[in-house]
């Protein structure tokens, strides 16, 4: 019997400032407060409201039979406390509902571990003391950035307590087993991970509205054909994406709400399926097979790897000076500044500096606020060298 | 596919991209087949070209003396762009002089079309309009109209009448447009009022081998980057088009912030004197060079020596001096305000006007190392997309459709 596991992924970054070299030394913002405003109004407009209240809806209908588990990055939390307390409030009231399920990540939704284990013990920490604090709830389950994974990250979390994580169903690291049931680390053996079915969760998530794909519309029957078509081969189908999926990635014009409206009735039209949270499919099934996956990985593009992050020298040299600040960051004990330099370490500047898409002028992979990969850089590291004078005048 | 091709100057006597960009386009278009006449107003001594080239002067019985001077599209550039705020200069403009040059190549091109065995006319530029114009009358055969630059890029917001005039009539009377780029498109769709359906955008590209060949000799921009000092290029005419003095604003505002730069003006042109002056007032004439017009081996000298090309210019239909700095592995600071950067997206872009944002990218890539690194690097993936032989492909097929 599949069950299905519905995972949702929240999050929006702080947007820097156009930051010219000339600003050095101004300690004007480093963000730029409109524009995350724009962005986090349009994304709240189009997807928070709508999808919480259809979930919402959809929780209460199938009283207790379906289930969603989420991820909320602590700036998206925050962001939502300042400027949209009403939406706050339905994801409150999800939670409430006794059928969502919330997972652990770092607070500032960055690649921490790569550079700094303490630092990324102590986002991790912010996070659940968010989580705490507006949900009263600890979590058990865990979701790096970028469902970001390797050996040292599993051992990491274990130590942390989590009981399971969340990755990618890479086929490099699966080899030729099924990424339907649930495994458990060759190097933290009490940590179970579920991987991502990532032909499943894309077909919603990337190909849901592209017409020239064979399959094209996407109907919850022929859907729910293909989860039944695992039963016998595979205990749990993991549908991970990001919640903006649902109304920003594919517009409400492509039917997507629809498509989830009608999803779980024909989902469990089939006796033998279900649907459960991370932690309640990571406790119902035992793990079949360990993950030994020395290198990291992650739920991006082709290469599942970070190197849209990662990739050219400009991200490799913005995000190792940032790291460079940790030991000035901390022993100044400036609570404002440490603020600003963790929210600087947020995945997304990194992406914004990608290259990889950028000669092929792909704009539907290439998302940026920026101009080009090249502004961004520049006024990153122009406020970090502002921020090295603060750091120095205190 | 005959091809009867009108254009006013080839390497190395040009005063500009326009002939950098006939023979790159010329001798691709051999590649693809096609057999093209070159026809150049007149006479001089070119050394010789892969393609044959006809001079339209030795058409006529009695020729002038051979005194064409190929800076006067340059000279007719810089009255126009005086021509209704100066009476003076207005007078000194003697429109007679080129314009008679223009004519007098178009009554040539005539006897050229009676005389020779063609399928497809195709001129560059406004200078040739007439004689493409001519050609067409006598031979009845399709006129290709290629624009390099309009009257509006040249002279701003102040257009010389009658090259409007021609560049009007030229392009209403062709069967086809060529355009360098989308900005150029749109700028004669908007200014002139052609219609979108017989243009067609064609970029130019560079030629392999102007980073192929090896250059001799000291290089003495290199013994200023030993003491430390970064070296800041502008390679163009010294005109309003191409945006000298946004340049030397700039490059203050950057000298301000970091002292060890010199910053190199490649190039000549009617605001040659007002620019030094200019560099006097704001005080860095010590920081700036004036290296003059130059072509071939000096160029790339100044090239290889530089850490950043800036090309500021206020209108600019393509701008092959970028394609020239990407292909020699320089990182580029171009003007949104230009054709060649639809091409190149890994370069970094202004607003010509935007002072303060040139000079902190300027700076950014003075600065942090890894920023032109990754230009020059990624920069590559963008020339790598771009050929003469690809243009002359996109030409061809125009030809094709006229002939259908």
């Amino acid at each position: 019997m599949p069950s299905v596991c519905l995972y949702f992924h929240a999050h929006q970054p702080c947007r820097l400032n156009r930051f010219s070299v000339f600003q050095i030394g101004s300690h004007i913002p480093y963000f730029d407060e409109e524009q995350n405003y724009y962005y986090l109004e349009r994304v709240v407009r189009k997807c928070y409201i709508p999808a919480n209240h259809l979930l919402l809806n959809l929780i209460k209908h199938y009283k207790g039979k379906f289930r969603v588990s989420f991820s909320l990055s602590g700036l998206l939390l925050e962001q939502l406390e300042k400027y949209f307390p009403d939406v706050l409030k339905t994801f409150q009231a999800l939670l409430g509902s006794g059928c969502v399920e919330l997972l652990g990540e770092t607070y500032y939704h960055s690649l921490a571990f790569l550079y700094s284990p303490k630092e990324f013990q102590k986002q991790v920490f912010l996070h659940r003391r968010k989580l705490n604090e507006l949900f009263h709830y600890q979590p058990l389950a865990f979701r790096n950035t970028e469902l970001a994974f390797n050996n040292r990250i599993a051992q990491e979390i274990e130590k942390m307590g989590y009981k399971v994580v969340l990755t990618e169903g890479a086929d490099h690291i699966l080899g030729w087993r099924s990424p339907d049931f649930v495994y458990q680390s060759a190097t933290a053996k009490n940590l179970k991970i579920l991987t991502r079915n990532y032909r499943l969760s894309d077909d919603i998530s990337f190909r849901f509205s592209e017409r020239s794909w064979s399959q094209w519309p996407l109907t919850p029957d022929k859907f729910a054909f293909w989860v039944n078509q695992i039963n016998g081969n595979g205990n749990v189908v993991n549908l991970f994406m990001d919640y903006e999926t649902l109304g920003e990635h594919q517009w409400e014009e492509t039917g997507i709400f629809q498509f989830i409206e009608n999803l779980p009735k024909e989902i469990l039209k089939h006796k033998d399926n279900n649907f459960l949270t991370v932690s309640q499919a990571a406790k119902l099934y035992a793990p079949v097979g360990e993950i030994d996956c020395p290198q990291t990985i992650s739920w991006a593009d082709t290469e599942r790897d970070l190197s849209a992050w990662l990739g050219n020298q400009m991200q490799r040299e913005a995000i190792s000076k940032i790291y460079d600040l940790e030991e000035p960051i901390m022993s100044a004990r400036h609570r404002v500044l440490q603020e600003q330099w963790r929210k600087l370490q947020t995945s997304d500047h990194f992406y914004y500096m990608c290259t990889k898409w950028f000669a092929d002028g792909d704009v539907h992979k290439y998302f940026n606020p920026y101009e080009s990969p090249y502004d961004c850089f520049i006024a990153y590291m122009n406020i970090l060298r502002d921020l090295q004078m603060q750091l120095k005048e205190i | 596919m005959k091809i009867l091709m009108f254009g006013w100057e080839l390497p190395p006597f040009h005063s500009g991209g326009l002939g950098v960009a006939c023979e790159g386009l010329t001798k691709a278009l051999l590649a693809q087949g096609a057999q093209v006449l070159f026809v150049l107003p007149k006479k001089f001594a070119l050394p010789k070209t892969p393609f044959p080239v006809l001079f339209a002067n030795e058409q006529e019985q009695k020729s002038r003396p051979f005194s064409f001077d190929f800076s006067a599209y340059s000279t007719l550039v810089c009255h126009l762009g005086l021509s209704d705020k100066n009476q003076k200069a207005q007078k000194a403009f003697a429109p007679s002089d080129l314009l008679a040059e223009v004519f007098a190549y178009a009554q040539n091109a005539r006897k050229i079309a009676v005389g020779n065995d063609f399928d497809v006319i195709h001129v560059h530029d406004w200078l040739c309009i007439p004689a493409g114009i001519a050609a067409k009358e006598v031979s009845g055969k399709p006129l290709v109209v290629h624009i390099h630059a309009t009257e509006f890029d040249r002279s701003g917001s102040l257009p010389h009448p009658l090259v409007y005039a021609i560049e009007e009539q030229g392009m209403q009377k062709a069967e086809r447009v060529v355009a360098v780029s989308e900005f150029t498109k749109n700028k004669i769709i908007d200014c002139y009022g052609i219609e979108e359906r017989k243009i067609r955008v064609v970029y130019n590209a560079v030629d392999n081998d102007f980073s192929a060949f090896s250059v001799r000799g000291a290089n003495e921009l290199l013994a200023l980057k030993r003491e430390g000092h970064k070296i800041v290029v502008f390679v163009g005419r010294i005109t309003l088009q191409k945006g000298p003095d946004y340049f030397l604003r700039a490059a203050q505002k950057v000298l301000a912030y970091k002292p060890k730069v010199f910053f190199v003006i490649a190039g000549s042109g009617d605001m040659h004197a007002q620019i030094i002056e200019q560099a006097v007032h704001l005080g860095i004439a010590d920081k700036v060079f004036f290296a003059g017009f130059v072509r071939g081996e000096e160029l790339k000298k100044i090239y290889l020596a530089a850490d950043l090309f800036v090309m500021p210019s206020v209108s600019e239909p393509f701008g092959i001096t970028a394609l020239e700095a990407v292909s020699l592995g320089v990182p580029i600071v171009i003007s949104k305000q230009s054709g060649v950067q639809e091409l190149i997206r890994n370069a970094l872009k202004v607003d010509f006007w935007d002072i303060e944002e040139m000079a902190n990218k300027i700076l950014a890539c003075l600065d942090y190392s890894v920023l032109p690194h990754t230009l020059k690097e990624e920069s590559q993936k963008d020339l790598a997309k771009i050929s003469w032989h690809k243009s002359a492909q996109q030409c061809v097929k125009i030809y094709q459709e006229l002939c259908k």
